[in-house]
């Protein structure tokens, strides 16, 4: 069976974007955020979407385990 | 707008992982089906998306904005009053069809259930179509580049025109359902906030209301008794005939760009719930792609800054440069740069198939070796994103993205709509009759694309001409398709088994739990599709 689960390329890449976010987001200078009317939304949806990315990386190896057993 | 080191970091993140998944599959899948086959463990909601998102690209997200920011929230009557009802319709009546008669494309099901002329005739107009929508997605690329880099617009349409021939090059089509898949989480995850923020600064629904030009704005249904009183400039039979019914269900129902992904399921009953399950979110979908037009046209910040006279299509690309901070930034660019890349991909490669097979081999030079035809495909693939320039610059003309799309569809996919409506449901119906109507339903529009456009024919936007339009195309193919069949001979009853609806046994699917036969899942669907119309009435 060849292919990959489309949940490993989806979670692989949330969780990067996830954690740069995070990180941009956490040591930015809060002047920055003026305009996303002073919310730091970087390190809010950041968390958002590392949450997401290893959600569906859980998903996708608990798929593959099944497959494989 | 501003871009900072970190927004670069993430598109180009982005075109890495593109190019590496395209590597890494390359040998070991090349289609859709093989996509499909391989993912036995993936569950029915990743079907659903994949149908949902062949359309939805920023071309929808850009276009809605522009489309809301022009004529206010009437626009939810795009969802509300037309893709879900036709996604549920072919689900339900529609699929059935499609997967039983094995056919594989659009144009083979118009062959197989009338004739060679029948096909040929959908391939040219569909070629023609596909190379004039190709235009919007390098538009909009463009604008991107003017707004980032102010480049001049020739310059950003030649640069975006040569971002996608390396993405094309570079096997961006190897792994295109991946890219979809991900692209449509990429657009959600990048443009949710934008609709958040956007809600907080003009201070919730209620404030959004009141700062929007007129009440006009701000309601589905309220206004519609009469063109005069509504932005958009038609009344609730414009509005259900033209739009719910004739372009709604013409697109849904025979774009095969996004029937095929319901075709790629495993069985007839999960083909026939994927664009059920699709129906879902894509209700939603006015939360993520109209608010921000609305905010746009009511936020002090960004109202006035359309331009004299006003170019909607900037709606979008405003509200995301004053309001999102460098990281977030660079995941709605993302976003945005992904899907035009891969729309207008899909483009061109629909149009190289149908030239160089239904058309280039079929008619013009038939029996060659393989390798000339694929010599051809190289060609027309060239060809095509050349054309797609110039067809940019066509598209510079509109200054709402979704006024020349619908323009696009109301000549080709009305009178295509009639001649399957017909050709499913009406054994009757012959194949001199189906050429000639959908001929003559091509040519209505464009008589009265002329009529309109020369000032003969007035409407109140260019929006209310393009229903109009699609209501005179769909009329006349319907109504010379019938007249034509009264005087030719008809198909042979068995030639039509399971492609004309009394010739095919209905599964009601009795077997299944009463909750997973799709006509039930199709009522819910239209039930929660009721409410929404009457909270934002």
């Amino acid at each position: 069976m060849g292919g990959l689960d489309i949940r490993w390329p989806i979670g692989f890449i949330f969780t990067l974007y996830g954690v740069i976010l995070l990180i941009f987001g956490a040591t930015a200078n809060p002047e920055m955020f003026e305009s996303s009317l002073g919310m730091n939304i970087d390190v809010w949806w950041g968390a958002g979407m590392l949450a997401f990315g290893l959600l569906m990386g859980i998903f996708a190896m608990r798929a593959s385990r099944e497959n494989r057993t | 707008m501003h871009l900072s080191f970190v927004d670069y970091l993430i598109i180009a993140i982005y075109f890495a992982f593109v190019v590496g998944i395209g590597f890494w599959l390359r040998g070991q899948m090349k289609t859709s089906e093989d996509f499909f086959l391989s993912g036995r463990s993936i569950p029915g909601w990743i079907t659903g998306l994949a149908f949902m998102s062949a359309n939805l690209g920023a071309l929808e997200v850009m276009g809605m904005a522009a489309n809301s920011a022009k004529y206010g929230m009437l626009i939810n009557h795009f969802y509300w009053l037309g893709a879900i009802p036709a996604m549920c319709f072919v689900g339900v009546f529609m699929m059935p069809f499609y997967y039983g008669s094995r056919a594989r494309s659009v144009p083979e099901y118009l062959r197989l259930r009338y004739d060679e002329k029948t096909r040929t005739l959908n391939a040219l107009s569909f070629a023609v179509m596909t190379l004039l929508v190709s235009g919007i997605d390098l538009y909009a690329m463009a604008i991107l580049f003017q707004q980032l880099l102010h480049w001049p617009f020739g310059a950003s349409v030649i640069a975006a025109a040569a971002v996608v021939m390396v993405y094309i090059l570079l096997g961006g089509l190897t792994s295109s359902i991946y890219n979809e898949v991900l692209q449509f989480f990429l657009i959600v995850f990048g443009f949710l906030p934008l609709a958040l923020l956007g809600l907080k600064a003009v201070g919730g629904f209620a404030g959004l209301e009141r700062s929007l030009p007129n009440p006009g704005y701000a309601h589905t249904w309220k206004y519609v008794m009469h063109a005069s009183e509504n932005p958009l400039g038609v009344n609730w039979f414009g509005l259900i005939f033209g739009l719910g019914f004739v372009l709604s269900f013409g697109y849904w129902c025979t774009d095969f760009l996004v029937v095929q992904r319901g075709l790629a399921a495993r069985d007839m009953i999960a083909a026939q719930r994927t664009p059920l399950i699709a129906a879902v979110p894509k209700m939603f979908f006015p939360l993520l792609v109209i608010l921000p037009g609305l905010v746009a046209i009511a936020w002090p910040a960004t109202k006035n800054s359309f331009g004299d006279p006003p170019n909607y299509n900037y709606a979008l690309p405003m509200l995301l440069g004053r309001l999102y901070p460098s990281g977030l930034l660079g995941i709605g660019l993302t976003g945005l740069l992904a899907s035009f890349m891969s729309g207008m991909a899909g483009n061109v490669t629909a149009f190289n198939t149908v030239w160089t097979y239904d058309i280039y081999q079929t008619h013009v030079n038939p029996g060659k070796h393989d390798s000339h035809y694929l010599l051809m495909g190289r060609i027309a693939t060239v060809a095509a994103v050349t054309v797609g320039v110039m067809t940019a610059f066509i598209v510079l003309r509109f200054n709402n993205l979704m006024d020349y799309l619908q323009l696009l569809f109301s000549f080709f996919n009305a009178p295509l709509f009639a001649t399957f409506v017909l050709g499913m449901f009406w054994k009757r119906t012959t194949s001199h009759a189906a050429f000639t109507g959908l001929l003559s339903g091509i040519l209505s529009a464009a008589g009265h694309y002329l009529l309109y456009h020369f000032g003969y024919i007035h409407y109140r936007s260019p929006m209310a001409a393009n229903f109009y339009q699609a209501m005179v195309a769909w009329s006349v193919c319907f109504v010379v398709t019938v007249v034509v069949t009264g005087f030719t001979a008809p198909k042979k009853e068995e030639e039509l088994v399971g492609l004309v609806y009394s010739m095919t046994p209905v599964n009601r699917h009795a077997d299944l739990p009463w909750y997973k036969r799709p006509a039930v899942i199709a009522v819910s669907v239209l039930g929660l599709m009721v409410i929404l119309n009457i909270i934002f009435w």
